[in-house]
């Protein structure tokens, strides 16, 4: 029997190194995923809160995109309808980023208010279901 | 057709339901005449859906407008091959094709399976024919592809153009075969359980299913990476996506019940975990079916949100229920036969690899629903990303690696320091080497050299065991080398097409080591201008910009932008990459004037790929600035990247291999040699 006794104590070990990379890996590379109302209302009770990075949930407000191709930067306004954020990305946008589609914007709030992307998602429009993955 | 179609469905649905009762029912009283009819019921019900099938190809082929499901999916400028992948491309048509693999497969597992296994069948056709019934009637009421609009529209709206790709023609269906294969094996662990039957021959049964199953998984998964990488343009292939998660769960699961069952077959262990294994893949493949259905969590893959997504919900819940208190009360029936004896043992390795694959599994379940969980605990969705997949399970990853060459040589019980030595020395070494090289080369990357290192590991132990094999073979059947390998192989293909498999999975370690060295950058560029990139291999490579030129092709019109590349100084290419818009003619007239175009969906991009050996060069075209020739690309440096796609081939050449059919299976069950195969023909031989 003792081989089994080794074996959960193997086991355990397995299992406290996949709890423990799985709970510090939250820890560090956890992101808050907010609408702009909730990332507003954060901000508010609590200003330090500014220098976390969040995912940020919202559409385009129509006509808003201002492309620099030079310095390849693009601005836009995200809104979920309550409040509306600035935001500056710098980089490729995705070919499916237009007017009113759904975004999902990695990056942090400047002190000014504006909302320095770093990543830029954009999802489909609703029209067309996409990917045929199971 | 579609009437045709729509009345087929509720056949297949009224079919479906008796082959369910008399199966299940028939198995348990032991009634002849209902056991035969639940196995006619399969082969009834693959055919009414295969005529339902016909039905909404030819209204897709014929352009059938008036039904919904062909005008959201198709347009009349649509190649045909994509025509028939529109079949699956959305979320009606794949139930309908879903059912449609499943009710052959069921009818297959009928036909196909031996009589020895009699006792099992009714129960399996029960088993499949519930699960067909789920899926049926989840088509007819919540996902009806022949529903007719209350009008004509003259044309469609076409298919996605992202999903106007090779790729895509063969991913979907490669993904679903895998999906739906694993039906099968669960279906034959719910006979074993329902039969009492709970010997070693329901394993057996289904050995092949499973690696069929198996095979298919890895394949649609990476063919899902090839569309991905070659069509998203992002620049990798894996973004640990939810519906990648949900493809890559069940395959997890699947690789270690196929591990795990061979610790049941020859030493009578892991009979409860065996059935949690296989249960829990068919839960993960209908649980991945789910997410991407029910759009509960968000993903660039999703289908549009529908109510389908709660069919699924409440088809897993009655799932979980119903297997978890079947094995329950079978749960006395299922005690080991032995217990483990020593940690130095193939039964520990392959234990080990269990764990770390369920462990690998479990992470990636937590990290792909975490959004949802931590909106429940704390109120606020925390999302993660491919930093946490990465930070967890690329050591993970590493130590099942190891696991790789280790397990199919340990021995069984305990193994000697003999058996130890004689295996591993030489991997050992070798592996230790090519640590030193790598380091002394400058690669400074920690679990990239690790990686490389542990892969020659088991490379090495796998070379090993060929050469001592057909050394063997050689010297005591007086075979040249050539015979004495095809023999080898052929005569023990579960084992050799196992090392194959095993070689093709080293081959995408090694390929994923590429992405830590991955090099991209972003420029603007006027015909003329270049830019230089230092290649992680120590070359540079210099990108010039040739030009954009638009032109029409097919149901789009393309913007194609040209470079030059050239290798420390020397011209090896043009690679090409382009801008897709595709439109829709509003009058049938071809070409299309240029008055009469609408665009339809978003412009898609196609990335220019150049691949070699060492790295791919993958060039994004992101527009041009405001008409002028000057351009904005990305360019990335990938290396390593073709090595993905040749093990993904190693890995179905092995597969294939151990499929092959006409080997008599030998049962060795105490195989508890310390020398290893080629050992065991010498000690056969002179028994």
């Amino acid at each position: 029997m003792q081989a089994k006794y080794k074996f959960i104590f193997g086991a355990v070990l397995v299992g406290g190194t996949v709890g423990f990379l799985m709970t510090s890996g939250i820890k560090e590379t956890g992101v808050y995923f907010l609408t702009p109302s909730e990332l507003a209302a954060k901000v508010e009770a609590d200003p330090s809160f500014k220098d976390v990075g969040v995912k940020m949930g919202a559409r385009v407000v129509h006509g808003s995109i201002e492309r620099d191709v030079g310095t390849q930067t693009i601005t836009f306004e995200v809104t979920d309808g309550a409040v509306t954020y600035p935001v500056v990305y710098r980089g490729l946008a995705p070919d499916t980023f237009t007017d009113d589609v759904d975004v999902v914007v990695e990056g942090r709030l400047e002190p000014d208010g504006t909302f320095r992307a770093t990543s830029l998602l954009a999802k489909c429009g609703s029209r067309y279901e996409t990917t045929p993955e199971a | 057709m579609t009437t045709l179609g729509q009345l087929a469905l509720w056949i297949a649905l009224l079919v479906s339901a008796w082959g369910t009762f008399v199966g299940f029912y028939g198995g348990l009283k032991r009634r002849p005449e209902l056991i035969e009819s639940a196995r006619r019921s399969t082969y009834a019900v693959a055919g009414v859906i295969i005529v339902a099938s016909i039905g909404l190809l030819a209204a897709i082929l014929k352009h059938d407008f008036n039904v919904a499901y062909v005008a959201s999916y198709t347009s009349r400028d649509l190649p045909t091959v994509y025509l028939l992948s529109a079949f699956y491309g959305g979320q009606s048509g794949s139930m309908l094709f879903w059912a449609l693999v499943l009710a052959i497969f069921g009818a297959l597992a009928q036909l196909l399976t031996s009589r020895k296994y009699d006792h099992l069948l009714p129960f399996v056709a029960g088993t499949t024919q519930a699960v067909l019934l789920f899926f049926v009637a989840t088509t007819l009421f919540a996902a009806n592809p022949f529903e007719r609009l209350p009008f004509t529209p003259a044309d469609g709206q076409g298919l996605n153009p992202q999903l106007q790709n090779p790729g895509m023609v063969v991913h979907p269906p490669m993904l679903y075969l895998g999906y739906i294969s694993i039906t099968i094996p669960f279906a034959f662990a719910v006979a074993a359980l329902m039969s009492r039957r709970l010997d070693t021959g329901w394993l057996h049964a289904i050995r092949k299913w499973t690696i069929v199953s198996w095979l298919f998984l890895s394949i649609g998964i990476t063919l899902g990476m090839w569309w991905a990488y070659v069509e998203l343009g992002w620049g990798g292939y894996w973004a640990w996506d939810p519906v990648e998660n949900a493809s890559f769960l069940p395959w997890l699961t699947m690789t270690a019940f196929l591990h795990s069952v061979m610790i049941q077959e020859k030493r009578g262990m892991l009979k409860k975990w065996n059935m949690v294994l296989i249960s829990l893949s068919f839960f993960l493949s209908i649980f991945g079916t789910f997410i991407t259905r029910s759009g509960i969590i968000s993903s660039v893959h999703s289908f549009a949100q529908s109510s389908v997504g709660y069919y699924f919900l409440a088809g897993l819940a009655f799932l979980v229920v119903a297997m978890g208190w079947l094995l329950y009360t079978r749960l006395p029936m299922l005690e080991s036969e032995s217990h483990l004896e020593s940690m130095v043992s193939r039964e520990a390795s392959f234990l080990f690899n269990n764990l770390l694959l369920v462990g690998i599994a479990f992470s990636v379940f937590w990290g792909t629903m975490f959004p949802m969980i931590s909106e429940l605990v704390r109120g606020s969705q925390v999302t993660v990303g491919p930093p946490f997949f990465n930070q967890v399970n690329i050591p993970l990853g590493v130590g099942l690696l190891a696991l790789t060459g280790i397990g199919p040589l340990i021995a069984w019980r305990k193994a000697s320091v003999g058996n130890l030595r004689r295996h591993f020395a030489l991997p050992l070494i070798s592996g230790g080497i090519a640590a030193a090289v790598l380091t002394a080369i400058g690669m400074g990357h920690f679990y990239a050299i690790l990686t490389i290192s542990f892969s020659v590991f088991v490379v090495v132990t796998i070379l090993q065991e060929f050469v001592r094999g057909v050394g063997a073979r050689h010297r005591l059947h007086g075979e040249n080398y050539a015979q004495a390998l095809a023999r080898l192989v052929g005569r023990n293909r579960r084992r050799y097409g196992g090392y194959i498999v095993h070689l093709g999975i080293v081959t995408y370690f090694v390929a994923f080591t590429g992405q830590a060295f991955t090099v991209d950058r972003e420029a603007s560029l006027v015909p003329g201008e270049s830019v230089e990139i230092e290649s992680p291999f120590g070359h540079t490579l210099t990108f010039t910009h040739l030009g954009v030129s638009q032109y029409d092709q097919l149901n789009r019109l393309v913007s194609a932008a040209t470079v030059e590349v050239a290798k420390d100084g020397e011209r090896i290419g043009v690679i090409k990459s382009e801008k897709r818009q595709h439109f829709t003619c509003q009058a049938p007239i071809d070409p299309c004037p240029a008055n009469l175009r609408q665009r339809s969906f978003e412009p898609s991009t196609e990335a220019g790929i150049r691949s070699d050996l060492q790295e791919d060069i993958y060039v994004v075209f992101a527009g041009s600035v405001e008409g002028t020739e000057e351009a904005v690309y990305r360019f990335t440096l990938n290396p390593l990247v073709w090595w993905l796609w040749f093990g993904g081939f190693v890995l179905v050449v092995g597969g294939v291999v151990t499929l092959w059919p006409g080997t008599a299976v030998r049962a060795t069950r105490q195989g508890d040699t310390q020398g290893g195969y080629a050992a065991m023909l010498v000690e056969s031989k002179s028994a």
